[in-house]
């Protein structure tokens, strides 16, 4: 589904964040990238939604080069990813159940389709009782159980998450996480990045290690080892 | 359809929750609208006095006395003839003299003076103005060339004052063409500055969402659909502002309606209220289309 051929991304004044990176996901993995801080993670996460550009290398979704997309095709493609992230990144001035409707609005859903699901999604993600409230009347784990909702409402191909725990409690986290591998377990692809050792090993499916932009690890069933 | 259904309703609430962002950006638009009313109003008190100034100036022919009517007139029809000329007004000699005692009334030796000639020593005289203050030059021409000639105007022309006031009124002339020219300019200023003003205060209200439009294109929302709400965030800011300006200006054109009249002799609040559609078209027009363009040009930069 996503590979990545000799990606090199060079920053000025920040030296390299990927260096020659070649990996690929295929479709309904679970992909945990893990590093340390500064080792490429949210690099890698940004050139699959197209907001960064490679130096050198290709990076395609399904057989599509992600960085010759047009605007309009960009704007499409990413109707069929999921994006969660560690700062949430909600809609500050609209409600749970207006931000959960505004992704659907975006890929052309009818009222109707989103009075039917938006509800239903957010009671998926135990937010049921806080439809009307704005994310700043939310707590940090409903914030971004959230965000997660608003991610799978439009039953994406592919999630990306980006340290989704890092802002959250032990019980928070133990919750998100049991929410991606759910969504896993109907066949969404999911990317992790994270460098939370408890997360990582508590998934137990492939993990993907970073250090200094280069990939030093890929094990299938791996545990978090640096 | 039910994307610019969607687009409206979301400007409305992005408004209505914007909360101390939106009344800001209204209010710096009410100033903007309230300026351009200003300068429309002084544009109209300006035309209304300069039209007063120029209808004061006149060139008067005087005629020799005992000068034959039946010249007068002739001369009179071909300078009504004249594209120039607005109106010729004949005053003979007899109203000459009535309006002469009548304006030296008081002036007793004047009048004991008058009263000994005995008869009267004025004669006809003809009033001429022209359309246009430039125009005198030309009306006094005429009367110098071979038209006024051949009608015999050169035996029955006393003097014409043209010539007397010829330096006034070239001045006046020359004040009345930079104060259009002047007032046209300090307008066009004012207006830019205001507008770079508004555009800026709506760049600002914008920049505040920088990170949500953000978060918009990650989501995958179109580009009209993440602008097409600010746009209309920003129609709905010239609405307000123009509601609030042109209640605004109701009770200061009514404060200024006394002093105004006796020293402009214009009505101002007449003005206001007879020219009101106008003034609300323009006024609306300028409000919406300022707050759709700024919101329109300062998401762009985020958009691409």
């Amino acid at each position: 589904m996503i590979y990545f051929n000799n990606v090199s991304k060079v920053y000025n004044g920040d030296g390299v964040a990927l260096d020659d990176v070649t990996f690929s996901v295929a479709g309904g993995e679970f992909v945990s990238v893990v590093g340390h801080s500064g080792a490429g993670k949210t690099t890698l996460v940004k050139m699959i939604l197209a907001e960064d550009r490679p130096t050198t290398g290709t990076v395609f979704f399904e057989s599509v080069n992600i960085h010759k997309l047009k605007n309009g095709d960009l704007t499409k493609l990413r109707r069929r990813i999921g994006v969660v992230f560690q700062d949430f990144k909600l809609l500050s001035n609209k409600t749970a159940y207006e931000n959960v409707a505004f992704a659907m609005e975006a890929v052309g859903k009818t009222d109707e389709e989103i009075a039917a699901d938006a509800p239903h999604v957010l009671e998926l993600v135990d937010l049921g009782n806080k439809v009307f409230h704005f994310p700043h009347q939310m707590s940090g784990g409903e914030q971004q159980r959230l965000a997660i909702a608003r991610a799978i409402v439009n039953q994406p191909e592919l999630i990306i998450a980006d340290e989704p725990t890092g802002n959250l409690d032990p019980i928070n986290t133990f919750e998100v996480i049991q929410i991606f591998k759910k969504i896993n377990d109907l066949g969404t692809t999911i990317i992790l990045a994270t460098h939370n050792r408890g997360v990582v090993d508590s998934i137990n499916k492939r993990v993907v290690t970073l250090e200094k932009g280069k990939i030093i690890r890929d094990d299938k069933e791996g545990k978090y080892v640096l | 359809m039910t994307n610019f259904r969607r687009i409206i309703k979301a400007g409305f609430i992005n408004f209505r929750r914007g909360g101390l962002v939106s009344w800001a950006a209204v209010l710096i638009v009410t100033i903007t609208l309230s300026v351009i009313t200003a300068l429309m109003l002084l544009q109209a008190v300006l035309s209304f006095s300069l039209a007063q100034i120029k209808d004061k100036v006149d060139v008067t022919i005087y005629f020799n006395v005992g000068a034959p009517k039946d010249q007068i007139m002739l001369l009179q029809s071909s300078l009504e003839k004249l594209p120039e000329v607005a109106e010729v007004t004949y005053t003979s000699a007899e109203e000459a003299l009535a309006l002469f005692r009548a304006r030296h009334e008081n002036d007793y030796p004047t009048i004991q003076a008058l009263d000994e000639i005995k008869g009267n020593p004025l004669g006809a005289l003809l009033n001429v103005r022209a359309k246009e203050v430039s125009q005198y030059e030309t009306i006094a021409n005429f009367l110098k060339s071979d038209n006024a000639l051949v009608l015999g105007g050169e035996g029955i022309i006393d003097k014409v004052n043209y010539y007397q006031n010829k330096i006034v009124i070239d001045r006046l002339n020359s004040i009345i063409s930079g104060g259009q020219k002047l007032g046209f300019l300090i307008t066009l200023i004012l207006i830019v500055i205001s507008i770079i003003i508004t555009f800026n205060t709506i760049r600002l209200t914008i920049f505040i969402s920088k990170e949500e439009i953000g978060v918009m294109r990650l989501v995958g929302a179109s580009n009209m659909g993440i602008r097409g709400p600010f746009m209309v965030e920003g129609a709905i800011y010239g609405v307000v502002a123009t509601l609030f300006t042109l209640i605004l200006f109701w009770p200061i054109t009514r404060l200024l309606e006394k002093s105004m009249t006796e020293f402009w002799g214009l009505n101002l609040y007449d003005y206001y209220l007879s020219n009101f559609p106008q003034i609300l078209v323009l006024v609306l027009l300028s409000g919406t289309l300022l707050g759709i363009i700024s919101s329109f040009l300062a998401t762009r930069k985020y958009l691409k």
